[in-house]
């Protein structure tokens, strides 16, 4: 196999021109990644702001309103409805118009006041078991500090918890996931650009024509996968900028870190199309292959969901899966400022997983274009 | 429009369905593959959170602390620090999600009826665990504490909350993940499906003799319709029960108000892909544009795991376009919360309007090419 520079630069070329001229691809490749991040940046969310009540005063005394105020004031609750009907609750959570419900029952300001303690109910919609359990959380300790405030001397004195996050002081959910966009995005380009060119041009017939000229099957190859990887790297870098510079997402670690690990995953992913557009004869069967690869990959990688979480077995499958490792080690480049030393394990498997794609692609693409 | 000629399209088109292996699986194994898939892999359960521990008291209190810790299921103790300067390299490792530091003068605090401060440092990386984790442990030390100072002297605690979480008691996830993601999968699946029905017919240049014959443009739509709703009605069957076999998701609602909703939304998202079938006259580019118009919407923007009321008010209007979001609210509200029409008749018409539109698009995307 021996590579000719001059001949892979024409193919590079060729197939630039060939991208950049398709206004489909043109819009993948500009569009998407805008489309991606503000979705990511913005509509993926898990904090807990402006959570919606409906609070049912019976008390309607000073002592009520105060707790009421001391749950709007955190930022964490907003009042939609106020009522003196309890129906009133229960209609409001089932129409999904608040997602917790407060009602204060009469002699509330009494019971604070005297001995017995004052009840409050509080109600919390289950439906998102995300949202709901932090929201239940949180409105327990702003009642516990309104307790504290309105009844000096009378909360013993505990155990007094003092949290702090690190990385992330104030637990924003973005913060987390708009660098996991980058892995997300360059897999995505890798694949369908790779898998669906090699195929395009076997349905197209230009195949043949490539095949007669003088080019070698690595050279076509690389001719194919060299711009796809140039793009990648150009999507990533402006993604890296955009969440820097707009999303305000900190980046404490080195480049010189993130480079190598994203040129592996690139590797990864560029094989990956490649042994796509091996196995599928038409764009159609390649881009539902290209689905059916994707879906699991990103589901298994910890992007929005936790790995932790999952059972023991699809732990382990996540292991195999490139797109985990390169998640963790954006993550931590980004919010750790981590170096190879924190990384290593991450870097070890993703060379694994890389070298043995590339393998595979390199071992069937020659056979595939028929030579 | 004749009944009997739509029957006949619909007869033509499921001999066709037959004959397509490929369409058949998509339409039949790929929505209960990923509901079960999905299913087992999600959970946002947050369990086994790996703790380091820095017990510079090393008392029996403080061994009560930690016990409190690992004995409520959700803290694994992992690391056991001896000096401060080795929590940075825990968090910074992974080693530990949250890092709790007693001091040494713990005991003699509590001892006094001092408040005792102890500090926990919490991976902020990943905010949505770590606000879980913060949630949990604000409640362990809560109880921990209510226990220490009670044993000491009877004091009532001047505000009670009694907190309840209704539709999903127990805040497991699956309980939202599993009723939420036949919505999802069922947009996708739709409209994939009928993406390729008219495609095909241009490819094949079977639309000039569909063309020829005396069927009614309506009747066409129609006809290739009903098959489809028929697989689709069968997928969400499948699925439900699923849920509430395998997967044991609690089903409070009434069987028929789902299926007719099911029936109105299923009409809206085969219609949007007959329409993007007819307008763009390829397989591929039809799939493509199917893919794009309903993945990342109905994942993201319908409600399905990020709540809508969260975010910014362009994207909370974008999503009112998302035929997923009234679809998610009509699963959810039926199988969760068991409420009724009364509730969900907003959805009902937004999903009338949904399918009229799509109805009316495809019809008319349908009669500019015959012409």
């Amino acid at each position: 196999m021996n590579l000719h520079l001059l001949r892979i630069r024409e193919m590079v070329k060729k197939e630039l021109r060939q991208l950049f001229r398709d206004v489909r691809t043109r819009g993948l490749i500009f569009v998407s990644p805008i489309i991606q991040l503000v979705l990511f940046g913005y509509a993926v969310n898990t904090d807990i702001r402006n959570t919606t009540m409906v609070v049912v005063d019976h008390d309607q005394t000073a002592e009520a309103r105060a707790l009421v105020d001391a749950f709007t004031a955190s930022g964490y609750f907003r009042v939609v409805e106020r009522s003196v009907r309890p129906a009133a609750l229960v209609a409001a959570l089932d129409r999904g118009d608040a997602e917790v419900g407060l009602e204060i029952p009469v002699h509330f300001a009494r019971d604070l006041a005297a001995d017995g303690p004052a009840h409050v109910q509080l109600i919390v919609d289950g439906t998102n078991s995300n949202t709901g359990t932090v929201a239940l959380g949180y409105a327990t300790r702003i009642m516990q500090r309104y307790a504290a405030e309105h009844t000096p001397g009378r909360t013993a004195a505990g155990v007094d918890l003092r949290v702090r996050a690190w990385y992330n002081p104030n637990l924003e959910s973005r913060v987390y996931n708009v660098p996991g966009v980058i892995g997300v995005l360059v897999l995505l380009m890798c694949l369908l650009l790779t898998a669906l060119a090699v195929v395009r041009e076997r349905e197209l017939g230009t195949l043949d024509q490539l095949m007669v000229s003088p080019l070698t099957p690595a050279e076509l190859m690389l001719g194919k996968t060299l711009p796809v990887a140039m793009i990648g790297l150009i999507d990533m870098a402006t993604i890296t900028v955009v969440a820097i510079l707009w999303f305000h997402i900190p980046f404490r670690g080195s480049v010189l870190v993130l480079l190598p690990a994203a040129l592996m995953y690139i590797v990864a992913g560029l094989s990956v199309g490649l042994f796509i557009s091996t196995i599928s004869k038409t764009q159609q069967e390649a881009f539902m292959t290209m689905f059916l690869f994707l879906l699991p990959s990103i589901i298994l990688s910890g992007f929005f969901y936790p790995i932790r979480s999952m059972p023991a077995f699809f732990r382990t499958i996540t292991i195999a899966n490139p797109v985990r490792h390169f998640l963790e080690v954006v993550r931590a480049v980004f919010l750790k400022g981590a170096g190879f030393e924190a990384l290593w394990h991450q870097f070890v498997l993703l060379a694994v997983l890389a070298s043995l794609m590339l393998g595979v692609a390199i071992w069937r693409f020659p056979k595939t274009i028929g030579r | 429009m004749s009944p009997h000629r739509l029957l006949a399209v619909a007869r033509k088109e499921t001999i066709q369905l037959r004959r397509d292996p490929r369409s058949l699986i998509l339409a039949f194994l790929l929505p209960i593959a990923l509901i079960l898939f999905f299913g087992y892999a999600i959970s946002f359960d947050v369990k086994n959170i790996s703790l380091g521990v820095l017990d510079r008291s090393n008392t029996n209190e403080s061994r009560r602390l930690i016990e409190a810790f690992t004995s409520s299921g959700y803290f694994t103790v992992t690391e056991r620090l001896a000096r401060y300067d080795d929590a940075d390299a825990a968090l910074a490792d992974g080693r530990a999600q949250l890092i709790l530091i007693i001091p040494p003068d713990f005991q003699k605090n509590l001892d006094a009826g001092r408040p005792a401060p102890v500090q926990a440092l919490l991976d902020g990386g990943d905010a949505n665990t770590a606000t879980i984790a913060q949630n949990y442990a604000d409640a362990i030390v809560a109880g921990y504490s209510a226990d220490v100072v009670l044993a000491g002297r009877r004091v009532a605690p001047p505000l009670v909350a009694d907190a309840r979480v209704w539709y999903n008691e127990a805040l497991e996830s699956r309980n939202m993940i599993v009723p939420g993601l036949i919505a999802v999968i069922m947009s996708i699946i739709a409209a994939m499906l009928t993406a390729l029905t008219i495609a095909r017919e241009w490819e094949r240049g079977t639309m000039e003799q569909l063309a020829a014959t005396p069927v009614h443009r309506l009747e066409v739509v129609l006809g290739k319709l009903v098959p489809y709703v028929g697989i689709g009605l069968f997928d969400v069957t499948l699925a439900v029960v699923a849920g509430i076999v395998i997967f044991q998701v609690p089903f409070r609602g009434n069987v028929i108000l789902l299926a007719v909703m099911t029936f109105l939304f299923l009409v809206g998202a085969l219609g949007l892909g007959m329409f993007i079938s007819a307008a763009v006259k390829s397989q591929v580019l039809a799939t493509q544009a199917a893919m794009v118009a309903t993945y990342l919407p109905a994942l993201l923007l319908s409600g399905f795991i990020f709540s809508i009321a969260t975010m910014p008010l362009p994207l909370r209007l974008i999503t009112y376009i998302v035929p997923a979001r009234y679809y998610v609210t009509v699963t959810k509200g039926v199988f969760l919360k068991g409420v009724g029409f009364n509730v969900l008749w907003p959805d009902a018409v937004a999903m009338i309007v949904f399918a009229t539109m799509g109805l009316t698009l495809a019809i008319r995307a349908f009669h500019k090419e015959i012409a």
